[in-house]
């Protein structure tokens, strides 16, 4: 009755005793298991960052100084619930389809629901962090067919789906720091807009310094400050080949290239901001690593993701300097790019279909 | 030396119990069998009964659809058994073998005397027609068709592949032999394709009237199909015939002998086997001959007639497929690992680079039959393209044959593959999709579409 849960349970304890009986007698060890746990292993610097960053950024806002600990677990203590509302929403959900349909638990949320908390401002209701984790799973996953199947990144669905449906809620300068909308109070000259922010208001000279956002000493969603732990994870990702380096590569190279362009052609404070800055500033590095890589909704063609990785760090930057409602360009640029991705892939199965035809006709000319 | 054509994706997979190049004596099976399961896409008719008697070359069955393609007992002897399966299909024919062997007679010629209709008829009615096999959907090729080359791979590269080259020693004659009956069979080439790793064994690098191609890479580069494709691929509508050079040799003893002498020598290998050789024996014969005492007793293990990746599961009084040349053991993976996909793996070989394993090159595993994870549908990509050295895009090509979609199959390729050059794809894969079994569900469709 119950088989699908029993299912996941036992062999999340165990690798089953299945053997092979069609095909290749020998298989390799790498199953989708071991694959969401490098992720998941990836993502671990970001996470223990943002909570500690968490607790820092309270103390700032409060004019005290703690001590690593201290800050730490403030930080942790405020995560915490989210990752786990996340989780006991998301995996509910899988198990309930997974069961009725009759096949095995996908493992793909266990990385989705660890991504979410880490796009999410600290200050996010709970309730929020559960109604956006069920739309991703249910619209963004579930009704496409489940892990694999899906058309947009489940994790950046769950955020834009709080962005537009409460976005009283979620954006100004006040829910990136634990406590902030609640009301507790804030020292004279703290603020808690965050680096983008800033520069879309053109004060940019209030921008933090290119080492403080590289070290992820700044407000803004949990597990995206730190470019420094983002690159520890994408380090991890290339070297167990879990990630793909193009794609990682190409969105960097969008984005410098964006950035250059602005700079050159520089009318506003804005556009003046030196291009690696933008590297560094919002969620770029952390999507770059941990979304656009997401292999089911990005290009499936080793071509076709040098254009998608690309188009994602150019509209990323694009988005971000021209549209002043919403100062992050990355979340979009993705989900529209993963909208486009088959498309892309589409052009380049075509060349290959067509140097076949070509192929063909000259050996029939001959 | 000509231009060396490299393949720079694929993966030799490094498993334990290669052969050493030592040829052992062993006695002769007690019953040998010709398994219509050898051959896809076959609808067999039986010639005999059980309880007839029958010689080294007397056909045993035919195909339903093309009647002058006979398939012939290895050996002389009684019919004992013909065992079916569900349906009633026959899944071997079951030959007991005399003390010594009496062969069915064929006339000797040289095949330069004779005329392309001669060679056929001759190569048709001895049963040595289904060695030869057709390029598109790799079936036995059909007599009617004129094919535009000839593709013989003498390498092999899959894992713990025999050496053709120290099988084929002292084989030089039979060999050429077995050219020329080839060459009056195609209207273009011969392509001998060579690896450029050693020198060739003096049967394939004297050969005359063929072309001489070297291939250096990891596996599949011996695959044929790989080596079609790099040299003159398939188009649609074009049909090339290959042959394994060890039945090559087999046929030139037709037209050397006379006889229909399918003696091949044939590599046991894997884990389990204890002193991993080479041995003599005939097609079909029932492996027991040369596994008996040679096999590690402590662990359940598995017969596979073949390759590890492509090859038939068979008991261990099963018999030795048509086309195969070798035997591996392996051990059955019927066991539970605490946790095993959180194990660091210094001991688990794997092609991505999620294990330890990776740190240790030029470690050999023994690797068992554990399907080691679930199924799935796809997440990961690129992978299969780092083992598939074709410009095809694998998935996509998996993805058309699961929708029927022919128009796509064909434009993706499908002319071009057979199973075991994607056999490592369905290794690698993170979501265990059963790559072999789809693309030959493809390929019926394809031969039913067309036909």
């Amino acid at each position: 009755m119950f088989h699908s849960t029993f299912d996941a349970f036992e062999t999340f304890l165990f690798v089953p005793n299945k053997v092979t009986v069609k095909g290749s007698h020998i298989r390799d060890y790498i199953d989708m298991k071991r694959t969401m746990v490098i992720m998941i292993f990836a993502l671990m610097p970001a996470m223990l960052f943002g909570m500690w960053n968490v607790g820092y950024e309270y103390t700032l806002s409060i004019g005290q100084s703690w001590t690593f600990w201290q800050n730490f677990w403030f930080g942790f203590l405020k995560v915490l619930p989210i990752i786990i509302v996340s989780y006991v929403v998301g995996l509910s959900i899988e198990f309930a389809f997974a069961q009725s349909r009759g096949h095995e638990v996908n493992e793909g949320f266990l990385v989705t629901g660890l991504l979410i908390p880490l796009i999410m401002p600290v200050d996010v209701p709970l309730w929020m962090v559960a109604v956006a984790t069920a739309f991703a799973v249910v619209i963004g996953k579930e009704v496409f067919g489940g892990t694999g199947m899906n058309v947009f990144n489940p994790a950046l669905l769950a955020r834009a789906f709080i962005f537009f449906a409460y976005p009283a809620h979620i954006s100004g300068d006040k829910v990136w720091v634990a406590g902030l909308s609640g009301g507790q109070g804030i020292i004279d000259g703290f603020s808690g807009a965050t680096p983008l922010a800033k520069a879309a208001a053109y004060q940019i000279d209030k921008i933090p310094s290119v080492h403080d956002m590289f070290m992820g000493f700044i407000p803004g969603s949990i597990g995206e400050t730190s470019t420094l732990a983002i690159l520890i994870g994408a380090v991890i990702l290339i070297i167990t080949g879990i990630g793909s380096w193009k794609i990682m590569v190409s969105v960097f190279g969008g984005g410098m290239a964006a950035g250059l362009l602005f700079n050159i052609f520089a009318v506003n404070p804005y556009m003046q901001i030196p291009f690696w800055e933008h590297m560094v500033m919002g969620g770029f590095a952390f999507g770059a690593v941990f979304m656009a890589t997401d292999p089911v909704s990005s290009s499936q063609t080793e071509k076709g993701k040098w254009i998608y990785g690309f188009l994602i760090g150019f509209m990323a930057i694009l988005v971000r300097v021209f549209n002043p409602a919403y100062p992050e360009g990355m979340m979009l640029s993705i989900l529209l790019m993963n909208a486009f991705a088959p498309l892309i892939d589409y052009y380049v199965v075509q060349a290959n279909i067509r140097r076949r035809l070509k192929r063909a006709k000259q050996v029939a000319n001959v | 030396m000509s231009k060396v054509i490299k393949i720079r994706r694929g993966l030799d997979i490094p498993l334990r119990g290669k052969a050493e190049n030592i040829l052992v004596k062993n006695e002769m099976a007690e019953t040998y069998a010709v398994k219509p399961t050898d051959f896809p896409g076959l609808t067999p008719k039986l010639n005999v009964q059980v309880g007839d008697r029958v010689l080294a070359g007397s056909p045993l069955f035919h195909d339903k659809y093309r009647p002058d393609v006979l398939f012939a007992s290895p050996v002389s002897g009684e019919v004992v058994e013909v065992r079916r399966g569900e349906r009633r299909v026959i899944l071997e024919v079951v030959v007991k073998a005399d003390t010594s062997i009496e062969y069915a007679q064929f006339e000797t010629a040289s095949p330069n005397d004779l005329s392309r209709e001669q060679v056929i008829q001759k190569l048709l009615s001895s049963g040595n027609w289904p060695s030869i096999k057709q390029r598109p959907f790799g079936i036995v090729a059909n007599p009617t068709d004129v094919p535009k080359a000839i593709f013989i791979s003498c390498f092999d590269t899959s894992p713990l592949a025999p050496y053709l080259d120290f099988a084929a020693q002292g084989e030089e004659e039979a060999f050429q032999a077995g050219i020329d009956a080839l060459r009056k069979l195609t209207s273009g080439k011969i392509h001998l394709g060579l690896s450029s790793d050693y020198p060739a064994a003096k049967a394939f690098a004297q050969a005359q009237g063929v072309e001489h191609h070297f291939f250096k890479g990891p596996h599949p580069a011996g695959n044929v199909g790989i080596q079609i494709h790099h040299i003159d691929p398939i188009n649609k509508g074009e049909v090339v015939w290959t042959v394994n050079p060890l039945e090559v040799i087999i046929i030139g003893r037709l037209f050397l002998n006379g006889i229909y002498d399918a003696t091949k020598v044939v590599a046991l290998a894997g884990s389990e086997v204890i002193n991993p050789r080479y041995f003599r024996l005939i097609s079909g014969a029932r492996i027991d001959s040369i596994v008996k005492d040679k096999v590690n007793r402590d662990v359940d293990v598995r017969y596979i007639s073949g390759n590890v990746l492509t090859g038939q599961k068979v008991e261990y009084i099963g018999f030795l497929g048509f086309y195969d040349s070798m035997v591996s053991v392996i051990p059955e993976g019927n066991h539970y690992e605490f946790m095993g996909w959180l194990s660091p793996g210094a001991s688990k070989y794997s092609a991505s680079r999620t294990f330890l394993s990776k740190l240790i090159p030029g470690k050999k595993y023994r690797l068992d039959t554990n399907l080691n994870g679930g199924k799935r549908s796809y997440v990961m990509t690129g992978q299969y393209e780092k083992v598939m050295p074709m410009d095809i895009y694998p998935v996509y090509l998996i993805k058309a044959i699961l929708a029927e979609d022919i128009d796509k199959m064909e434009q993706l390729g499908i002319y071009e593959v057979i199973e075991e050059d994607m056999a490592l794809c369905e290794y690698v894969c993170t979501s265990k999709t059963e790559v072999q079994d789809i693309l030959r569900r493809g390929i019926n469709l394809m031969i039913k579409e067309l036909s």
